[in-house]
């Protein structure tokens, strides 16, 4: 990518900080819920 | 009126099997549609008239303002089903609902002050669209708190319905905030029929993400809605099965 | 009737009471939930002056004067009237004739004088090939979003 497309026009920060962002917010929703359920299946076989 | 149907369909463990194989296919296709968007909004897609490169920040900000209403419609019919069923997994799909939903309308609104910045020359203003986002974020955030301050699972999961249901009347709010107020805020471009909005070469990519984001935070949804079954149901036969078949596996690797 | 239909009655009536309240609520805090002002709301009927207020519209089309330093002065209408407007200070990017804004300033001897300058723009997004071919994009602003407040609330 040419560096004309990082600095997207000057809107560089915030165009990449939303981008950013919501990265970090969709990994989140995928990752949580996956390590809930290891936790989960922890407890449960303690418990037997 | 005969409700077996709907009580069979609401089975703990055939959902637990049905998400089970419903859910690697909504992540992985959501995941694809997200990065054919992303590149699409980012590269593909021409700069805007007025906004220029700031305009892309409309593939984020929109998908997830569009997610947090319609989970909160999700989180409040899954209440009402919930309260009048007293059924578990309208229980177990309200209270995944809420953290998802929370997580997307957090997004929009840090999007929209990241955007709202540039273009219009503050992060924050308190009109009627920005102020009733917010709110939407604190009744998620109440459904939650809610859920955790209760021990009994089922007695909490009543509160938060009715929480839930409540704060319904403030999803027509934050939609229509823009026609019934003047507010800093623009009208709605995706739902605004006739004239051309956006041109079909920005569009594009936006449509992509809002699936993908409709299929990424339904798989989220089912997953969560699965480890609250596991929780609720910890004692039943299934679940015990289910733990020592998956536990056991885990052991030997 | 049995459990459930009762608690089914309870809920659509609990849905049923939030809904009329929220049509009540609308009704009487709608005035107080208007972001800004119109030109319309100013010309017709008199605010004092010294009240701090925002003001709302498009910047009209061969209004815009620049002073010195970084002083501006132009025209600001809605779709009825127009109040001119003068304002001392860094504009947003976006600010430009047609362009719709935000002004909050208050009414000096018929000329608002703003403190802060937001612009608003609206939901139409192009590419600046198709925007030039359009008549009604570049330059052109609908002034449909900004309504009059006395007009909403009577």
């Amino acid at each position: 990518m040419s560096p004309e497309f990082w600095k997207m026009g000057g809107y560089a920060l915030y165009v990449w900080g939303s981008f950013g962002i919501a990265a970090g917010i969709y990994l989140w929703n995928l990752i949580a819920p996956r390590l809930r359920r290891r936790a989960i299946l922890e407890t449960l076989l303690d418990d037997e | 009126m005969n409700w077996t149907w709907f009580h069979r369909l609401g089975s703990p463990p055939s959902f637990y099997r049905f998400a089970g194989r419903l859910a690697p296919w909504l992540g992985g296709f959501g995941l694809l549609l997200l990065a054919y968007g992303w590149y699409a909004g980012l590269v593909l897609a021409p700069p805007d008239y007025q906004q220029k490169d700031a305009f892309r920040i409309i593939y984020v900000h929109v998908p997830a303002a569009a997610v947090s209403l319609s989970l909160y419609v999700l989180m409040a019919v899954a209440g009402a089903v919930a309260l009048i069923w007293r059924m578990k997994l309208a229980e177990a799909v309200m209270v995944a609902t809420a953290p998802v939903g929370a997580s997307f309308t957090a997004l929009a609104l840090v999007t929209g002050m990241l955007w709202g910045k540039p273009m219009w020359g503050a992060y924050w203003v308190w009109d009627a669209r920005l102020t009733s986002e917010l709110v939407l974020l604190f009744l998620y955030c109440g459904v939650i708190g809610l859920h955790a301050a209760f021990d009994d699972a089922r007695a909490g999961a009543r509160a938060c319905a009715l929480l839930a249901i409540v704060g319904l009347v403030n999803v027509p709010i934050v939609h229509f905030s823009v026609e019934w107020w003047n507010s800093l805020h623009q009208g709605s471009t995706v739902l605004k029929f006739g004239r051309p909005a956006i041109s079909a070469d920005m569009a594009r990519p936006l449509y992509a993400g809002l699936l993908a984001t409709y299929c990424l935070c339904a798989h989220a949804i089912l997953r969560r809605a699965q480890n609250e079954l596991l929780l609720r149901e910890r004692n039943t036969r299934w679940v015990r099965e289910l733990a020592t078949e998956l536990g056991g596996g885990a052991r030997v690797s | 009737m049995t459990k459930r239909q009762k608690r089914m009655a309870a809920v659509a009536a609990l849905v049923a009471g939030l809904a009329l309240a929220a049509v009540f609520g609308f009704t009487a805090f709608r005035k107080n939930m208007m972001y800004f002002y119109t030109p319309t709301d100013i010309v017709e009927h008199k605010v004092a002056d010294n009240a701090r207020l925002r003001l709302g519209g498009l910047v009209t089309v061969g209004s815009l004067k620049r002073g010195e330093g970084l002083n501006v002065e132009f025209m600001l209408a809605d779709c009825e009237k127009s109040l001119p407007v003068r304002y001392d200070g860094i504009l947003p990017d976006l600010f430009r004739e047609g362009q719709g804004i935000v002004a909050t300033g208050q009414m000096k001897d018929g000329v608002f004088v703003a403190d802060e300058v937001l612009a608003k723009h609206d939901e139409n997004y192009m590419p600046p090939e198709l925007a030039k071919s359009l008549k009604t994009a570049d330059g052109q602003h609908s002034c449909a979003p900004f309504k009059s407040v006395m007009q909403a609330a009577s």
